[in-house]
């Protein structure tokens, strides 16, 4: 089944707080290993994941970093 | 698929300058979501303070006006009397409402002043590196107490909202956190009522966050948010401390 729901990481934006890993009840979202522009490792959403679009890590993102998508 | 959660208009598409974790951004977007939700983007006006949220003009699309450090809710009251239908917020941090904004603060509640503060209390001076403040918590580590915070030398933490929740002038004052997603909701409705009750001129209300500091208070944003629901809600005890409108509900079911 497909997912429900899908993120977008702004990689710009994050700062590696890593607070949205820690609200995804899916654990969908995980640590980053590639650098942006200011020196952060932003986190990836894990490809083929079960997002169910809670926005649960958007809601809990400082930098509004991550935006949700939902059917 | 629709797009659900984003950034809301009153926030501008920049990069804070906040450290990873930081509880100001997500104060600042509750506060530009509830300002969005209420359709005030052209009749509100903000006051940021002096300390970490000192560049909040840059980052809100509302108008601001830069107050001197702590004089927030002198300035906020002057723009709220000139301008009676505008939702006027005084943005504050603890070294700012707390220590050198006392008075001003003490004495905007007391008159009843129609603005709201948010008030952002982590426990530090964040900007200038990590002094101790006025709600430093006991025992707590800093840059001026390295052996921990001790009343003998100290004194104790000031607990403002309880302090303002007694002046007959507060209509609503409310203390949350943001460390957990259900935390971030429950603040969003807080700030919600809050600039409700100052729409309706009920009087003054102001929001306490207990906002996480991860860079002064040396852990991890994740830690922090623990130490938050460990430590600091232990001194600083959550929910409502006072509600007009509450109480004269209660008053109106009685009777």
């Amino acid at each position: 089944m497909a997912p429900k729901g899908m993120i977008v990481i702004d990689r710009n934006l994050c700062k590696e707080c890593h607070l949205c890993i820690q609200a995804c009840k899916q654990g969908n979202i995980r640590p980053g290993k590639e650098f942006n522009q200011k020196g952060y490792r932003p986190v990836e959403s894990a490809e083929g994941g079960k997002c169910t679009g809670c926005a649960l890590c958007g809601i809990m993102c400082p930098e509004v970093a991550i935006e949700v998508y939902r059917d | 698929m629709k797009k659900i959660f984003g950034r809301p208009r009153s926030l501008k598409p920049t990069p804070t300058h906040y450290c990873p974790g930081c509880g100001h951004s997500i104060v600042h977007r509750l506060v530009a979501e509830v300002i969005d939700e209420m359709d005030m983007r052209g009749t509100s006006i903000g006051v940021p303070p002096a300390g970490c949220a000192v560049l909040a003009y840059f980052y809100f699309d509302i108008d601001m006006i830069e107050a001197p450090h702590g004089r927030g809710p002198a300035l906020a009251t002057g723009v709220k009397r000139v301008l009676p239908n505008h939702l006027v917020f005084s943005y504050q941090g603890d070294g700012d409402l707390a220590a050198i904004g006392t008075a001003e603060s003490f004495h905007a509640a007391n008159r009843g002043e129609n603005i709201t503060i948010i008030f952002i209390n982590n426990a530090v001076y964040g900007m200038t590196g990590g002094q101790m403040a006025p709600t430093t918590i006991l025992g707590q580590k800093t840059t001026t107490s390295p052996p921990g915070r001790t009343p003998l030398l100290d004194g104790y933490p000031v607990q403002m909202s309880e302090i303002l929740a007694q002046l007959r002038g507060a209509a609503y004052i409310e203390r949350c956190t943001v460390n957990s997603p259900p935390a971030v909701m429950k603040t969003k409705r807080a700030i919600r009522k809050a600039f409700q009750y100052q729409m309706d001129k009920r009087g003054f209300s102001m929001v306490e966050v207990l906002s996480p500091c991860p860079t002064n208070w040396k852990m991890s944003a994740v830690d922090a948010c623990k130490w938050i629901d460990e430590v600091m809600t232990k001194e600083f005890p959550l929910g409502v401390l006072k509600d007009i409108g509450a109480k004269e509900a209660g008053k109106e079911k009685k009777s």
